[in-house]
């Protein structure tokens, strides 16, 4: 196919404005923490593994047993107890066990353990919310909580495509699906609750409490020294109970305080992070730079809406002809005398 | 410039069309069963891959596959290449089955497609979203396609009136018609930039949205070429080869510039590091460029163009390796993390073929009943 | 008169210890039924019930046994013969030879001194040594002494010739409640006191020392271990601290009756709240049975039936039995679950999820693939035949 080089160049130039308008788009500005941002202060060293919080989980937001459990494909047991083995749309909290080498002592890397509870981050900026087309995820103004709204959802699961964190679950096996999330008993928490893991948690290992506040915490943990005993806040961080615990010692590090632009939901713990299966993440969201490039591309519709004008007057040009009744009286004649013969 | 176009008539119900209703009920079977049962039922998706077949062939791959419309309508309008305008509408019948019908398999794969009208209410639209302006885009292109194409009902039902009424119209709707695949065909593959490490690095890219729009339009040449070589031996068309020779003819040059894109990106970025370890993302990897090499070597050189077996086994490849980057992109490179897997159930892929059936299906309907094809020259 | 002397030779006490039973007012029924819940909590199994019987019933060879008293209470003395079966329990009495315990005997003075004396010069090597008590380590011991002699100097003078040393409770087995902090008379058990004093068997061979931790320990532990020795003529399986593995190779918590109640996070918060009434688990209350090595849960404590141990009725475990918690660690403090691995049913961090390739799915990928590329092929083919029949045309048009 020849192209002649004057209309190339047209083109060219047409697609490096088009280009170039989207590269003078400023990158969007990362996502600041909301003013009244809660969040839970997740520590596997205090963290026993009971799965009280699972069951809590579970009673608040009127969840249904999960028989896939692992013990059944292990024992052979069925149906006995909710035992499933990850989070999936009945379940949105979840306690998991790493196990290294001959797992004796609780918190350290090597032969030794660790828990970790899983369920939703709720990112600073999180990528579903940014992904999702209807806004059925929306992330509170005040709160922060990223929350699901099954009437705006049309289950297109480009949220379970978009989280790095692989949160967000999908009824697969129902004709009237939704998508299933911790929404961290926002219902419970306008009653002036908290939620229902960090209610059920013996130990202060789920705390509720401010974001800012959990971090300051968790950096006050992070001080603490292997044997010391120390005082940590159960429940709630503002609540004022607390109790005695002997320091495991601490992995230096509060995953979520920068991770995919910062989570409302932070994690420490005796072994590093990724061993307990959270994914290494750069302090940026993807959603920033999916919107950056997006909107950067299309800034006011003003690039599209000037390939338009081009491309229909290009088009009006080029089929002058095509307006023209004699061509195609011409071809209906044509066509007709075809049909007549086709008889 | 103007065409006559002619319905090529013969008989609709060959053994091969029985063969592809058998596929089709099939299918329907499993339709009914993902109806009532749920996706699980008949598919293998899941939280890990919420995205499987039906995405990444019916949605990704099946609109890339029918850009031969739009591939068209930029030669023929953008650059007045008016030679080619006997191929448009032939073109523009493959482009409004893959739509409608990736349109239609939307239904199939959303969970909640009774809601689905929430994408056009203002109050729901998320403007940050990739997937809002792909649903949007996609929906009005297929309209557009419609219209586009309308000409050719029109013409069968001797609507005279009507079709004078459009031709003096369509300009409009052929320009939006070739504004919003340039659009959706590379907001598909932005879509995958917010799945950050979930995709593997020699596919992730922060220009994705660029080769997937370049490799659209190739895929678009190349089931141009293809269908029309296809209809040629099937149909007992004249072949077109000269005509078919210059459509192809831009194609590797398309593919130089994205392949020169793509590790140019790979190698500014570093993640060209990524080929160093072996594993099956670097032998897909191979795998593609080999076939885009094919296709760029064997279309370079007009000698082997002109030749009808080299233009079907290149526009073959064209469209293969357009289809196997989407695939590994969206799917086999995709990781969402240890203890996921995903292959296509059975049900899944019966239903992917049913679509591809009843596609099939419409274009031997279409083209034996409606005057879609041009007429001798 | 002579009917009373023809019932004594009847019920003449044999050799045996099956010849007894009637005498104790142990019928056969309860005897078996005795025997075959020692095998079970020695964690024998069950096939061994024959051989507990028989050595129950024919064990001649009664060992001799030198019962010392420190620093203690004389709690699992009391617990040992005071519990609420005597006729069964006080079998055991009669399964060993008792020749010294300042507790049960009958001399007293110089006389017990004396059949000490006899007794060890009588055994030398093969009797059993039971210390009840732990060994003040400060000044020499001299914050306990029996007949003027520190512990150390009689366990000096009689431990070598032992064959073997039961330590029996928390006390004699790691120092028990004398070692809490301020510890001042630096309390410590017979393992330690045997490391720091180096006693050792008369030959230089090193001394075995079964402890059997409890406040009190328990009875059936002592009378497992004894049985034990007696049927398989050797010395039970002990963990790294001494103690009988069939009774302290597992956590109080592995077996409690309110776990469940723990696994699915139900807990007792306060004392007489819902969840205490209902029977949840106490773990908030203090309970330090996540951390207690013991056999409390299966064959209970105080001996007083019907789920009657502390957990049973209510009460967190104290914790007696294990060192650095039992009268260490406040009492409703909460416990650090120990447990040697995550139990199997934690799912792993990263659980297998199904979606793989079936044979099903791959058959139809297969033939769908394998379809395409035999009609691709055959239109290639077809092609070429056009091409060849047509090609003055081709090259026409070309032109």
């Amino acid at each position: 196919m020849k192209i002649d080089r004057r209309d190339f160049c047209k083109v060219v130039v047409a697609g490096a404005a088009t280009a170039l308008s989207g590269g003078v788009a400023e990158a969007r500005p990362p996502k600041e923490l909301p003013p009244g941002a809660v969040g839970i202060l997740y520590d596997a060293t205090l963290c026993i593994g009971c799965k009280a919080c699972e069951v809590g989980c579970k009673e608040a937001n009127d969840m249904p047993m999960d028989h896939t459990s692992c013990a059944e494909q292990a024992y052979g047991v069925s149906a006995v107890w909710d035992a499933p083995d990850d989070l999936n749309s009945r379940t949105m909290n979840k306690v998991k066990a790493y196990a290294q080498g001959t797992a004796e002592v609780k918190d350290r890397p090597h032969d030794g353990y660790s828990f970790i509870k899983r369920s939703c981050m709720h990112c600073v900026d999180p990528d579903c919310v940014s992904a999702c087309p209807v806004s059925a995820l929306t992330k509170d103004p005040v709160t922060g909580i990223v929350q699901y709204d099954p009437d705006a959802c049309i289950g297109c699961r480009y949220c379970q495509l978009a989280c790095p964190f692989n949160i967000p679950k999908f009824e697969f096996d129902k004709p009237f699906p939704k998508i299933v999330k911790c929404q961290m008993c926002a219902h419970i928490q306008a009653e002036g609750g908290i939620p229902a893991c960090c209610d059920a948690c013996p130990t202060g290992a789920s705390l509720f409490g401010r974001v800012p506040d959990l971090l300051q915490e968790a950096h006050r943990r992070l001080a603490f020294k292997p044997g010391e005993r120390q005082s940590y806040p159960i429940h709630n961080l503002d609540g004022g109970e607390t109790r005695m615990a002997e320091v495991h010692g601490y992995h230096p590090k509060v995953y979520g305080e920068t991770e995919t632009g910062g989570t409302q939901y932070l994690m420490m713990a005796g072994v590093p992070l990724e061993n307990l299966g959270m994914p290494a993440l750069g302090s940026e969201s993807r959603a920033r730079l999916s919107e950056t490039i997006q909107h950067g591309l299309y800034q006011g519709m003003m690039a599209p809406t000037l390939l338009l004008g081009g491309l229909v007057y290009a088009v009006y040009r080029n089929t002058a002809e095509d307006r023209e009744d004699p061509p195609e009286a011409a071809a209906g004649k044509a066509q007709k005398a075809e049909e007549v013969r086709d008889e | 410039m103007s065409e006559v176009y002619r319905p090529v008539g013969g008989k609709l119900l060959t053994r091969q069309f029985y063969f592809l209703i058998v596929l089709s009920l099939i299918a329907a079977y499993f339709l009914g069963r993902r109806f009532i049962f749920g996706i699980g039922d008949v598919s293998n998706l899941s939280d890990g891959y919420p995205w499987g077949l039906w995405i990444t062939y019916d949605v990704v791959t099946g609109t890339a596959i029918a850009c031969g419309g739009y591939a068209m309508a930029v030669a023929v309008y953008v650059f007045n290449k008016g030679q080619f305008h006997p191929m448009v509408r032939a073109a523009l019948l493959t482009s409004v089955f893959g739509y409608t019908l990736a349109g239609a398999s939307i239904i199939v794969d959303v969970g909640r497609y009774w809601q689905l009208y929430n994408v056009f209410l203002p109050q729901h639209a998320n403007l940050n979203s990739v997937m809002l302006e792909v649903a949007l885009c996609v929906t009005l292109y297929t309209l557009v396609l419609w219209i586009e194409f309308s000409p050719a009902i029109l013409e069968a039902m001797k609507a005279n009136r009507a079709l004078r009424m459009l031709r003096h119209i369509l300009f409009f709707f052929i320009g939006v018609g070739i504004l919003l695949p340039t659009m959706h065909q590379s907001s598909l593959g932005s879509l995958l930039i917010i799945a950050g490490h979930k995709v593997h690095p020699l596919w992730q890219s922060d220009i994705i949205p660029l080769l997937f729009l370049i490799t659209a339009i190739t895929m678009g040449y190349g089931m141009v070429v293809f269908e029309s070589l296809y209809a040629s031996v099937n149909l007992g068309r004249k072949l077109e080869t000269d005509l078919l020779a210059k459509v192809a003819g831009v194609i590797p040059w398309l593919l130089i510039t994205y392949l020169v894109l793509r590790i140019g990106d790979l190698v500014v970025t570093g993640d060209i590091a990524a080929l160093a370890e072996p594993g099956r993302p670097q032998v897909l990897f191979a795998l593609e460029m080999l076939l885009f090499g094919y296709a760029i070597l064997s279309l370079l050189s007009r000698e082997r163009r002109i030749h009808p077996t080299h233009l079907f086994w290149s526009a073959l490849a064209v469209v293969l390796a357009g289809a196997l980057y989407r695939f590994d992109a969206f799917l086999i490179a995709y990781n969402p993390g240890p203890g996921w897997h995903y292959f296509p159930a059975v049900g899944e892929m019966m239903i992917t073929l049913g679509v591809i059936s009843v596609e099939i299906m419409a274009y031997l309907f279409f083209v034996k009943k409606t005057p879609v094809l041009a007429a001798g020259h | 008169m002579r009917e009373q002397a023809q019932s004594l030779v009847e019920t003449d006490i044999g050799p045996h210890l099956s010849n007894q039973l009637e005498i104790h007012g142990v019928s056969r029924r309860s005897f078996l039924k005795f025997a075959l819940s020692m095998t079970a909590a020695m964690g024998l199994p069950f096939g061994m019930m024959p051989e507990v019987l028989a050595a129950l019933e024919q064990s001649q060879a009664r060992p001799t046994v030198i019962w010392l008293h420190f620093q203690e209470c004389t709690g699992c003395t009391e617990s040992l013969l005071r519990a609420t079966h005597p006729t069964v329990e006080s079998l055991i009495l009669d399964l060993i030879s008792l020749d010294y315990s300042e507790t049960l005997l009958a001399a007293a003075g110089h006389q017990a001194e004396q059949a000490l004396a006899d007794s060890i010069a009588r055994n030398r090597g093969n009797f059993i040594l039971v210390v009840e008590g732990s060994v003040p380590m400060r000044d020499g011991g001299i914050y306990c002494k029996v007949a003027r002699k520190t512990p150390q100097e009689m366990l000096h003078e009689i431990a070598p010739q032992a064959a073997a040393v039961v330590a029996i409770g928390s006390c004699a087995s790691w120092g028990g409640v004398q070692s809490a902090a301020p510890n001042p008379t630096e309390a410590v058990g017979i393992p330690v006191a045997f490391e720091r004093e180096g006693i050792t068997k008369s030959d230089g061979s090193p001394l075995p020392v079964i402890t059997l931790p409890g406040c009190p320990a328990s009875p059936y532990n002592l009378l497992s271990t004894v049985l034990y020795y007696l049927t398989l003529k050797r010395l039970p399986e002990l963990d790294a601290k001494g103690r009988p593995l069939f009774a302290y190779g597992r956590l109080i918590h592995e077996n409690c009756e309110r776990r469940p109640h723990f696994d699915a996070g139900r807990f007792a918060e306060e004392f007489g709240d819902e969840g205490h009434r209902k029977g949840w688990c106490l773990y908030k209350l203090g309970c330090k049975g996540p951390e207690t090595y013991a056999n409390c849960p299966a064959i209970e404590f105080g001996d007083v039936g019907a789920n009657t141990w502390p957990v049973g009725i209510g009460h967190p475990c104290f914790g007696c039995a294990e060192q650095g918690v039992g009268f260490h660690k406040a009492l409703h403090d909460q416990a650090d679950v120990k447990s040697v691995t995550p139990p199997a049913f934690f799912p792993q961090i990263f659980a297998e999820h199904p979606g793989g390739a079936s044979l099903a799915g791959a058959a139809v990928a297969g033939a769908v693939g394998g379809g395409a590329a035999v009609y691709a092929l055959n239109a290639g083919k077809k092609l070429k035949q056009a091409e060849a029949e047509a090609p003055a045309e081709t090259d026409s048009e070309s032109r």
